[in-house]
């Protein structure tokens, strides 16, 4: 994992506008995000929270406006923008014939990310046993969802784009998720959560930006990342921090509080209105 | 590029061997259509000789369809093509990759409507290595079209009956070209008489593998 560079934004948004045909997506997007800061995307079906993330990943093109992820042009340098972001999207991106391991292993592989993560990620994921040799169409939408989240794991890029990142997940695999983010925050990942259901994971944001209408309207300072209250410590619980970096063995991690008791009370937030 | 061309062609074809769609429905295809020929040619046998190689390129080009159509969906279910495009592989390794693994199909069907040719129409192969040649030149030409042509209408909802419609012309320089080949290496002909048409499978090759290392990144990008 290259460390990003701490002078540039992870993300820059300046007044960004992209089209779905003549269907405004983005209508003129203003939004920096800080490496290592995690942001929660939030807002009403519809408002542009998924186009905003796509347009990170360079999925989707802009018609007007600026956007640079990493100080690089999502549109012009796709490949080696992807290389450095993992999205956790509605679909999972698996191949319903290869089996979990080989689906996990070669997200990874394309990716460019060595393997020698994949089995901590799989475990981690509670992906074992008879379950990695069993074909992902033989997946429920939650388990497919795991698989997906293992290959991020195992990749664990600089940029992570979570979109509704626990939709169809269970109270354990949430907890899971939760924990990972923080452990990637922690290790420098920037993280970007879009969710229309931002009371469930505002406690993994430092941020929270309110898009309606393909615009960001407002934004909240979070208290930050915290375990989300309610659930116990779950028994996958090992940490998936990469060698080498803050928060690995050896090496000094941010704490990120964990069990419930922390996070029993909710964030405590100021609001920052912008527009 | 060639990392990711070895990744995704062992992909496709794990997942080809998995399915089994390609020896299970698509062989079957291509020799049902040999023998409904076979009937629509009647029993003289020396017609059917004289019929063998074009009908043989002709089933090649109906199975090249289906399996063009097998690659490009399994890359349609749960968003896996995103998924393609967000791994960041390199375009060109992708094309080729998929490419790859559909000539690799088509080699195996390419062998059971081989036999299929000289069992039914009884076909007597006189020069070899003409036979051997055109086939795998025709077989890089068609794969490449294909998956060029399936990447193009991957995204329609009409992708079905628009990939033959949109492949099958293109295609046509194949079919000739190969079909003159295995005239003159079944009916009795010269190397020299295939020859040229073997040139000209190798231009097709060249100018299809050569446009689908370029433009098949950004047709990927805008389907």
């Amino acid at each position: 994992m290259a460390l990003p560079n701490p002078s540039t934004p992870a993300v820059s948004f300046q007044n960004a506008v992209a089209l779905s045909g003549r269907f405004p997506l983005l209508a003129g997007v203003d939004l920096e995000v800080a490496p290592g800061e995690a942001v929660l995307i939030e807002g009403p079906n519809g408002a542009g929270k998924t186009s905003l993330l796509r347009v990170c990943a360079g999925l989707v093109s802009l018609a007007s406006g600026q956007v640079s992820v990493f100080g690089l042009d999502p549109a012009h340098q796709r490949n080696q923008v992807r290389r450095r972001i993992g999205m956790l999207s509605h679909a999972s991106h698996l191949y319903d014939d290869l089996t979990v391991r080989e689906n996990v292993r070669f997200g990874v592989r394309a990716a460019g990310a060595a393997l020698d993560r994949v089995g901590p990620a799989c475990d981690r994921l509670g992906l074992v046993g008879r379950l990695l040799r069993t074909p992902a169409s033989k997946l429920s939408a939650g388990q497919r969802r795991r698989v997906a989240l293992a290959i991020l794991a195992a990749r664990w890029p600089d940029l992570w784009l979570l979109d509704e990142p626990h939709a169809g997940l269970d109270a354990s695999t949430r907890q899971t998720l939760d924990e990972l983010v923080g452990e990637a925050r922690a290790s420098g990942v920037t993280v970007l959560l879009a969710s229309h259901e931002s009371e469930v994971v505002e406690s993994l944001a430092t941020r929270a930006v309110t898009v309606i209408g393909g615009r960001v309207t407002a934004e909240r300072v979070l208290l930050g990342p915290q375990t989300r209250s309610g659930v116990g410590p779950s028994p996958l619980a090992t940490p998936m921090l990469p060698t080498g970096v803050p928060g690995s063995l050896g090496v000094p991690a941010t704490p990120v509080a964990s069990g419930s008791s922390a996070a029993s009370s909710a964030p405590k937030e100021s609001a920052v209105h912008v527009a | 590029m060639w990392r990711d061309t070895v990744l995704v062609a062992g992909k496709d074809l794990r997942i080809e061997a998995r399915s089994r769609v390609g020896m299970s429905q698509v062989a079957p295809f291509g020799v049902v259509a040999l023998v409904l020929f076979a009937f629509a040619l009647g029993p003289d046998r020396t017609t059917m000789a004289k019929g063998a190689p074009g009908l043989f390129w002709v089933a090649v080009l109906f199975c090249t369809v289906l399996a063009v159509q097998r690659s490009v969906s399994v890359e349609s279910v749960d968003g896996a093509r995103d998924g393609l495009r967000l791994s960041g592989l390199d375009p060109a390794g992708l094309f080729l990759g998929k490419a790859a693994a559909v000539a690799a199909q088509l080699v195996v069907l390419e062998v059971v409507l081989g036999v299929g040719v000289v069992l039914l129409f009884g076909a007597k192969v006189t020069v070899p290595w003409l036979i051997v040649v055109s086939s795998v030149l025709g077989t890089i030409g068609l794969a490449a079209t294909g998956t060029l042509y399936g990447a193009l209408s991957a995204g329609l909802r009409v992708r079905e009956t628009l990939l033959p419609f949109l492949f099958l012309p293109i295609a046509a320089p194949v079919l000739l070209a190969g079909t003159r080949v295995w005239q003159a290496a079944l009916v009795g002909g010269t190397p020299s008489d295939g020859s040229q048409w073997l040139r000209l499978l190798l231009v097709f090759d060249a100018i299809y593998v050569a446009l689908g290392v370029v433009v098949y990144g950004p047709i990927q990008e805008s389907a």
